[in-house]
């Protein structure tokens, strides 16, 4: 036999494949029979739910709780971010959008040229916590130091009060309603007029998981997420709004109260005014049991009105 | 028999399988056959052609409602309005820069050794490992490089793991299974008479290496390398996890592989599913598959004349 006369695969690499090739397999018949198991509920009347990746784990919430109370109603969830539920609500696949800033004036006037007049809903209230890591010394900063680390006057932490370190600016994707919303109430401080934008340098992450264990393990980075998403491994920083003001540490309790700077509602969408199960669905989220799981999951309640 | 081959050697020219000759029925049926491979055939190049007419069609805006100027400016901040691609074509090219220059190298010597150096057994072995490697889902090995490898990175002393040189090294463990199997085929080719001649007139192994077997391959080692390289500038997953997305231009040295960057590929994935239909920003999402297809178009098309060069210089007798 020739040297050069062995061709074709080895058998031991065409079994291999074959192994790899039904690995595949099995795992993409999992994924169908959730999917269709979905759909299949979804021929029926499931509520479709979509939007913000601040709130998905409180519509998860509310969605599992309700299946408690209604268990003929089924509500699928996903998320996503704020821009791709208000999308989806403007193409008309979905019942409720979830959203963590208001719709914008052309997002209305899509819709509406689409024969969808969308109602807002406020939810929730949401603190938005800027955050660090532990090992950095910084405990707090005022809103146009903010400004400065993200437009990138300010590059390195020394010139706020920390370490000789270059500072990692972590940021949503720009999908994001937390995105639009850090833009216009830190970036801008809410001057509508400010041409100011995120420094090119900001690390855009694709969502909330990406901020935080990139944030574990940089001790120079610096970011943000809604108040019910931080954990221990994050430091909230407190805020002032100017440096006369007094600090405010994020909380459920000065969210509530209005002395933290960043509190912000939290919406819900529907296509016209909701009837049938889609309102009773609101009513409850909007009551009293509702309230108790945005608590519940770090979030701030609405006040009773 | 000596030759388990299921391919004639080179060189020698077999003799065309004798045809029986077809009445009716079978006549007929080949027709139908040969047509229908003619129809196959064709709709690739119907499905290629609609493919770029539909990108044309939706990216078109970018190149007309945009100013040229604007158009290559430094700022990439779609919800502004701030269409600036430059960022994202520079991105685009540092990372698969880095991993041609990490895999090119690394898979070539690989694809040597596997051919012309390894014994019978270790090249069983290996073979099927390389093989395992292309299996590997991008989105597996941009988790990988999110995990472990961007804390490595971090602490060589960036200021986060999130670079174009992480990018880059997950890119080229992600070519280099194209780049070793078909350098590779392309050595297997090489007659053994080529060799055998070499070591005839006293060259050593490295000699005959280094100054027959490669040479007699280059085309085919260049369209390994092209291959590897348009894998690497389509890949998006595996980018987008790793590269950290910032539409940063970095200044130029060595320390621009070590910045994070927002390539085009990860653009149009991350920001496709918010994007209203028929708005500008879509159409520039579009705009920016364009500019891709025609670096990938300018890739493939120069590596079809360096291999149109070598075969024409084969014929011409000068190899």
């Amino acid at each position: 036999m020739p040297k050069y006369g062995v061709t074709g695969p080895p058998r031991i690499c065409v079994m291999l494949a074959l192994l790899l090739a039904s690995l595949g397999m099995l795992a993409s018949c999992r994924t169908e029979a959730i999917t269709s198991d979905e759909t299949s509920v979804g021929i029926h009347r499931a509520i479709q739910n979509k939007g913000s990746d601040t709130l998905v784990n409180l519509a998860l919430a509310w969605a599992e709780a309700y299946q408690g109370i209604q268990p003929e109603v089924s509500i699928a969830v996903t998320g996503g971010g704020s821009g791709t539920g208000i999308a989806a609500l403007i193409n008309g696949t979905v019942d409720i959008a979830n959203a963590s800033r208001a719709m914008k004036d052309e997002e209305v006037e899509e819709a509406r040229a689409n024969g969808i007049e969308p109602v807002e809903h406020v939810v929730a209230i949401d603190a938005l916590a800027v955050i660090v890591n532990p090992e950095n010394p910084v405990d707090q900063l005022t809103l146009p130091q903010l400004a400065d680390i993200y437009t990138g006057r300010i590059t390195n932490w020394k010139e706020v009060g920390g370490d000789d370190a270059p500072i990692v600016l972590l940021s949503r994707e720009t999908n994001s309603g937390t995105h639009v919303y850090f833009l216009e109430e830190v970036v801008r401080l809410g001057d509508s007029e400010n041409p100011d934008i995120f420094a090119p340098q900001t690390l855009l992450m694709p969502s909330s998981v990406g901020i935080t264990s990139e944030l574990r393990r940089n001790p120079r980075a610096i970011g943000y997420d809604g108040l019910g998403y931080v954990t221990e491994h994050e430091k909230m920083l407190a805020l002032a709004v100017d440096s006369q003001s007094p600090y405010v540490t994020p909380s459920v309790e000065t969210g509530a109260d209005g002395t933290y700077p960043l509190a912000r509602f939290l919406y819900m969408y529907t296509a016209g005014e909701p009837t049938g199960e889609i309102a009773d669905y609101l009513a409850w989220i909007r009551g009293p049991d509702g309230q108790a799981i945005v608590s519940k999951l770090g979030f701030v309640p609405l006040s009773e009105e | 028999m000596s030759d388990t081959s299921p391919f004639p050697p080179p060189h020698q020219a077999t003799p065309p399988p004798e045809r029986p000759v077809q009445f009716g029925w079978s006549l007929f049926v080949e027709r139908i056959i040969e047509r229908l491979i003619w129809v196959t055939g064709i709709s690739t190049i119907v499905i290629v052609a609609l493919i770029f007419y539909f990108l044309v069609r939706e990216g078109l805006p970018t190149f007309l409602d945009i100013t040229w100027r604007q158009l290559f400016g430094r700022r990439w901040y779609p919800i502004e309005d701030i269409f600036g691609l430059w960022p994202l074509i520079v991105g685009s090219i540092l990372v698969t820069f880095g991993a041609v220059v990490i895999a090119v190298p690394l898979g070539l010597t690989t694809a040597i050794y596997l051919g012309e150096i390894a014994p019978q057994w270790q090249r069983e072995i290996l073979k099927p490992l390389i093989e395992v490697l292309a299996g590997i889902p991008s989105i597996v090995l941009g988790f990988l490089g999110w995990v472990a490898l961007a804390p490595v990175i971090q602490n060589l002393g960036a200021a986060t793991g999130l670079t174009a040189f992480t990018g880059s090294l997950i890119l080229a463990y992600m070519a280099l299974p194209t780049i070793i199997s078909i350098s590779e085929d392309a050595l297997y080719a090489v007659p053994k008479e080529y060799r055998d001649g070499a070591l005839a007139i006293g060259a050593t192994q490295w000699q005959s290496i280094w100054r027959v077997v490669l040479p007699a391959a280059r085309s085919g080692l260049v369209i390994a390398v092209m291959l590897g390289i348009g894998r690497t500038i389509g890949e998006t997953m595996a980018v987008m996890m790793v590269t950290g997305n910032a539409a940063n231009i970095p200044a130029l040295g060595p320390g621009m592989f070590f910045q994070p960057v927002r390539t085009m590929t990860a653009t149009i994935a991350a920001e496709m599913g918010e994007v209203a239909e028929g708005s500008l920003h879509y159409s520039v999402l579009f705009g920016i598959g364009i500019v891709l297809f025609l670096i990938t178009f300018g890739i493939n098309s120069l590596a079809g004349r360096l291999v149109g060069v070598q075969t024409n210089d084969r014929r011409k007798g000068k190899l």
